[in-house]
């Protein structure tokens, strides 16, 4: 991370969206592509990992005094190893059938690169409490993701949500949704999607050239500080048709 | 050997590991814009799966018989410094072989394939000989799919893509194409 100071509330909401792990970054997309068929795989993986990256988290950051430079990677791994085999032992406990569906998943969060990425990035140099900020964005991120991806491949590729039916009998469910080639349709237009966004919000918009010469500007940076109200950000002013050349 | 041909060919093509099982997307979103770099990328997986394979034989046969609690644990630390200490004695011995395959052992040692491949090898069951065939039949796959996607993507690079695509969107949706080509190897057992 950078050394310049952030504020409890950026390393909070850091994670959730403007560095989304899975949306943003491109990290963990394993289980982002694997286990997201349904609303509640995704929910119960999104919570393992959840519970994995804040367990890292904490410890890492308590023990950074402890562990030397050189080994501090296999450290890492072994510390997110043995809580991954907490939450494998916990699932297959409190929800075997969920356990079941997820599969080698959950022993495969040990090598989700978001955990790695966040000890290395962040809980190795700052303090507790900023490292449970820290992890509780990225994995709220994580899940929002999950959850986003599996409610669509769910509701499109099973006319269901959280296995209650949405649609009538009418309703022929897209069955490509819920097969591995979903997954990487989902993932991929929700990207084409944002970098749509992204794309729109950062073209200057063009001056609008009305007839007699009003040019109607939209000035992006006003625009987005009315909230997107409208008419705030909008100024028209008259102009001569030879100052086009100018803007 | 009819047994063990199903196990190479399923590994391979029916559940590939990249475009089915979802394991190795790292180094098949990172490694495949240059047909040669994902060639050596899947000669080095192929390579640190064979030996994940017997290792992971060996451990499910003598040690984790007594302590099943630590099999995630022992794989990870085990077969980590097992490549490590090949990728020394290859750069002792072979520095032509190193540069060519070497760049890529530390980046594949702690990924999904990795680790997956010996977890559902234990799962299934499999003894030394099979787990050997799965190894390479996955790692072939795993080469297949990633060299399909970097000659598309060496294609994508020549043509008219619109702004908005020209990052990973296009290559996941590439990937699921795919992904939908491998579905109909599904066909392949009838029983």
């Amino acid at each position: 991370m950078s050394p310049r100071a952030t504020t409890p509330g950026q390393d909070f909401f850091r994670g959730v969206w403007r560095e989304n792990p899975v949306l943003i970054q491109l990290l963990g997309l394993c289980p982002a592509l694997a286990v997201t068929n349904t609303v509640a795989n995704s929910i119960a993986m999104s919570l393992a990992t959840f519970f994995v990256l804040m367990g890292s988290s904490i410890l890492v950051s308590t023990l950074k005094k402890l562990i030397p430079g050189e080994v501090r990677i296999s450290a890492y791994i072994l510390i997110i190893a043995t809580f991954v085999t907490i939450a494998d032992m916990v699932l297959a406990a409190v929800v075997p059938e969920i356990h079941k569906a997820l599969g080698a998943f959950i022993a495969l969060i040990v090598v989700n690169c978001m955990i790695l990425g966040r000890q290395e990035a962040f809980a190795s140099k700052r303090p507790v409490g900023r490292a449970i900020l820290d992890a509780a964005g990225t994995g709220t991120g994580f899940t929002i993701a999950l959850v986003m991806m599996g409610s669509f491949r769910e509701i499109l590729g099973n006319g269901s949500f959280l296995g209650y039916p949405l649609f009538g009998d009418a309703f022929e469910p897209w069955i490509i949704m819920i097969l591995p080639a979903g997954g990487f349709f989902t993932l991929g237009f929700l990207l084409l999607g944002f970098a749509w966004w992204e794309e729109r919000k950062k073209v200057p918009v063009h001056p609008r050239h009305w007839p007699h010469g009003v040019t109607v500007q939209v000035d992006p940076g006003e625009a987005a500080a009315a909230g997107g109200s409208g008419a705030a950000g909008v100024r028209a002013r008259r102009s001569e048709p030879m100052s086009r050349k100018e803007d | 050997m009819g047994e063990l041909m199903l196990i190479f060919v399923s590994a391979m093509l029916v559940n590939n590991f990249t475009l089915v099982l979802f394991l190795g997307l790292c180094p098949f979103m990172g490694v495949s814009a240059k047909v040669g770099t994902a060639l050596r990328m899947g000669g080095a997986n192929i390579f640190v799966l064979t030996i994940t394979s017997m290792v992971a034989s060996f451990l499910n046969e003598y040690v984790l018989v007594y302590a099943p609690y630590l099999r995630l644990i022992s794989f990870i630390v085990v077969i980590a410094s097992l490549v490590q200490i090949v990728e020394m004695t290859i750069k002792k011995l072979s520095p032509a072989l190193f540069r060519e395959l070497g760049i890529f052992l530390p980046l594949i040692t702690t990924n999904c394939a990795i680790l997956g491949l010996a977890i559902f090898q234990t799962n299934r069951g499999y003894g030394f000989v099979e787990g050997l065939f799965f190894a390479v039949g996955a790692g072939a796959g795993l080469t297949l799919a990633l060299v399909l996607m970097a000659s598309i993507r060496e294609q994508t690079e020549l043509a008219d893509v619109p702004a908005v695509a020209r990052n990973m969107g296009l290559v996941l949706i590439v990937a699921g194409s795919l992904s939908l080509a491998f579905m109909g190897f599904a066909g392949l057992f009838t029983s």
